[in-house]
């Protein structure tokens, strides 16, 4: 077995010949049998066996990128569940764009926060009372609802009133040690849903828990996006550059140094880093993602309400943080595709199952044991077993390696007055 | 508008007190722990709704068989709390042991993880039972001290309104008042408590001068979920209505009146939990009022969270804490 994967590890040809054909299988498969969930989950997957080969991260990309616009929209587009496997497709995006901003917080910067849910709250609620007539009832001045146009605008106005929020809920918090920062943002998270829920008077602003309905549709070209599959292209726009940015960032001068303030306050301090400065900047930046996909999330639920922002759902991004590995880019979106096909794909088809099981007399499940219900339950032995046995997670975090040999190489041309850019000390080893 | 707010004082101070022994004897448990082992035990207030659970359905089940009606409350009262008490402090040295004890050396954000699992997971396990056993997870369990008694504040002055008390109030606040001294007692005059302290102080240095500091960090941890456990059995007589999910806001709460005291500081704690719980009934009672209806009296929880806000920002090491520096 080893010797077969050390085979196929060496043989570039072998990989590109077992991924096309996993991908043409699986593509077929789901063309084909429209209602197997199973596959379009291993359609999917297909992405975690790209990102084990040893293909250049261009090829890497091209190919993904050619299996999420094209192969998985068109392979589902066949049969009746084309718009609820596109919603499935479009909310693991929108939790993979979180739990990356949820990653630099407490994986990077290693500061436990478990009020994120409040970031996206925001963002939400800042798309969903302007693109509702509900701004009409403070706003002196403009006329509610905005048009669908002002959609593209609001991405970066949610993400800035997050990142604002996550700054001023920082400030205060930051500057006293790490441990309380867990039970204010604890608070944080609450509150922001207690305000939000409260909000409708003495001037209604939020609706209060009536929640703010039918929020306008993003619009592009005189074109209303309304339906799953094209929100599926906007939040795969989205988190590329998420994705894109969240590398960029962790490889950076700021990414370095919030690694060294996790792994150590003081000694990164000794080396000049600024604690708070670097710490608001995690807190910021992590913030900001959630609330930009806040604002997909209003645009694509048309509804706004309180009761999607609890603790849970914090939890359940935390969740996905620790399973995928704390710090680790690839895992964590692979945790945040794990839980959140657990949590809307498998758990209500074993409901559902489990239920037919009891129609049918077979074995009469108790509905307090019901897998929906379980939740907390799945969420609590997931982050226990794996901080006790595995806090690196699945995929853990790889730090980039110095090769000695090339750096020294480099250095000698340097010493020996070569202009010549030494190419790439660094190597990736991904 | 002053007038009204003093009308209702009486009746606020009394509520006030309830509630403010209930989160000061909850937040023994967080601040012990904290003093201990610079962890906050996030489960803690988990361990607080399941003795709430334990006495009611122990209550409940006496009840059933129908001793509740033959033997006096009191007796009744304090067997369940005897009870309670164990089951739940058996069940925070379990958490240690299990969750806590192999990820000492760990980094904090690792152990904090765990606790919050640990919560989730007893939420999840109390629903569970309780839908189980009873259809529905939020329980009502029978009242033992239902009796009202008014007090006539109005004789002292026309400016108070009468208040009225259920005669619980004083049953929680005997319980609580003795629960703390003998805490307190406990922790500063015996051998026991003074291996506690040395623990919290420095652990490596204590466990040369041959303190066992595996067997006083479960030690602690039993005294502070025993009392978390009386407390949930207290609440549920004062309040009647119980679910799975009153441990977290709760534990909040008593989190942020530890903090107000000084972490770490037991007679803080006490202090910062009635504290908290007087301004809170005081807020609920008069938010409405003060600001003309503005805010309702659902902003109380906001409240509590702005106070902890507060305190960090002056007063991080709290009202009785000492500034800690640390070292390299």
């Amino acid at each position: 077995m080893k010797n077969l994967l050390y085979a196929i590890q060496q043989n570039k040809r072998l990989q590109a010949i077992i991924v096309g054909l996993y991908i043409v299988v699986t593509f077929f498969s789901l063309y084909l049998a429209q209602k197997s969930v199973v596959a379009f989950l291993l359609l999917l997957s297909s992405l975690l066996l790209l990102y084990f080969t040893t293909f250049s991260n261009r090829v890497k990309w091209l190919i993904g990128g050619v299996v999420m616009v094209v192969l998985l929209p068109l392979a589902a587009s066949q049969g009746e569940a084309y718009q609820s496997y596109m919603e499935v497709a479009t909310l693991v995006g929108i939790y993979i764009a979180m739990a990356l901003g949820l990653n630099i917080v407490v994986g990077m910067a290693g500061l436990l926060d478990l009020g994120f849910v409040a970031f996206f709250a925001l963002g939400a609620y800042t798309y969903g009372i302007f693109a509702t007539g509900q701004a009409n009832n403070f706003m002196p001045f403009g006329h509610y609802p905005l048009s669908g146009e002002s959609f593209w605008v609001f991405i970066f106005i949610g993400c800035f009133v997050a990142a604002l929020f996550g700054i001023l809920l920082g400030v205060p918090v930051l500057r006293v040690k790490g441990d309380y920062l867990a039970i204010v943002t604890l608070g944080f998270g609450e509150i922001i849903r207690i305000i939000f829920n409260n909000l409708d008077k003495p001037v209604n602003i939020t609706n209060g828990a009536m929640g703010l309905a039918s929020v306008q549709p993003p619009r592009l070209f005189g074109i209303d996006f309304m339906y799953p599959n094209q929100f599926y292209y906007i939040v795969l726009v989205i988190l590329v550059t998420v994705i894109f940015a969240v590398r960029r960032l962790e490889f950076s001068k700021i990414g370095r140094a919030w690694k060294a303030v996790r792994e150590n306050e003081i000694a990164a301090q000794a080396m000049g880093i600024h604690l708070v400065k670097t710490k608001l900047m995690a807190f910021a930046v992590g913030a900001s993602f959630s609330g930009m996909m806040g604002v997909v999330f209003a645009a694509k639920q048309t509804f706004v309400d309180p009761t999607s922002f609890t603790l849970l759902e914090s939890i359940t991004i935390l969740v996905m943080v620790i399973l995928g590995g704390m710090g680790s880019v690839p895992g964590v979106i692979l945790g945040a595709a794990l839980v959140t096909i657990l949590n809307l794909q498998v758990l209500t088809e074993l409901t559902n199952w489990l239920n037919q099981l009891s129609l049918n007399g077979v074995i009469n499940v108790p509905d307090a044991l019901s897998p929906a219900k379980m939740q907390r339950f799945i969420f609590g032995v997931i982050l226990i077993l794996f901080a006790l046995y595995r806090p690196q997670g699945l995929l853990p975090a790889k730090n980039p390696v110095f090769d000695e040999k090339d750096l020294k190489d480099a250095d000698k041309l340097i010493n020996a007055g070569v202009q010549k850019e030494a190419t790439q000390h660094v190597h990736l080893d991904s | 508008m002053i007038n009204e707010v003093l009308h209702t004082l009486p009746q606020v101070l009394i509520d006030g007190l309830t509630l403010g022994a209930v989160y000061a004897i909850v937040a023994l448990g967080y601040t012990m722990v904290y003093g201990i082992l610079e962890l906050i035990n996030f489960a803690h207030g988990e361990i607080f709704m399941t003795g709430a659970f334990v006495g009611t359905a122990i209550l409940l089940t006496f009840a059933g068989f129908g001793w509740l009606a033959s033997m006096p409350a009191l007796v009744a009262l304090v067997l369940v709390l005897v009870v309670t008490s164990v089951v739940t402090g058996l069940l925070g040295m379990g958490i240690e042991r299990v969750a806590y004890r192999p990820l000492r050396n760990a980094p904090k954000l690792i152990t904090l993880i765990t606790a919050i699992g640990v919560s989730f997971l007893l939420q999840d396990i109390v629903r569970f039972i309780a839908e189980l056993k009873n259809g529905n997870y939020i329980l009502t369990g029978p009242s033992l001290f239902s009796g009202q008694i008014g007090i006539k504040v109005s004789s002292i002055s026309s400016i108070f309104n009468d208040a009225s008390v259920k005669s619980s109030f004083f049953i929680v606040l005997i319980v609580a008042v003795i629960m703390m001294v003998t805490l307190d007692f406990f922790v500063n005059k015996t051998k026991w408590g003074m291996a506690m302290r040395a623990v919290a102080q420095d652990r490596e240095t204590a466990a040369l001068m041959s303190v066992n500091v595996n067997k006083v960090i479960a030690l602690t941890f039993f005294i502070g979920s025993a009392l978390g456990g009386a407390t949930g059995v207290l609440f549920a007589i004062q309040y009647g209505t119980i679910d799975p999910y009153i441990g977290f806001i709760l534990g909040l709460k008593a989190f942020t009146a530890a903090v107000l005291g000084g972490i770490g500081n037991i007679r803080g704690a006490m202090f910062g939990g009635i504290l908290i719980g007087i301004m809170e009934m005081f807020a609920a009672a008069n938010l409405p009022v003060i600001s003309h209806g503005v805010l309702g009296a659902e902003y109380k929880d906001v409240f509590a969270f702005a106070i902890l806000i507060i305190v960090l920002i002056f007063k991080p090491e709290g009202l009785f804490g000492k500034v800690s520096v640390e070292k390299v």
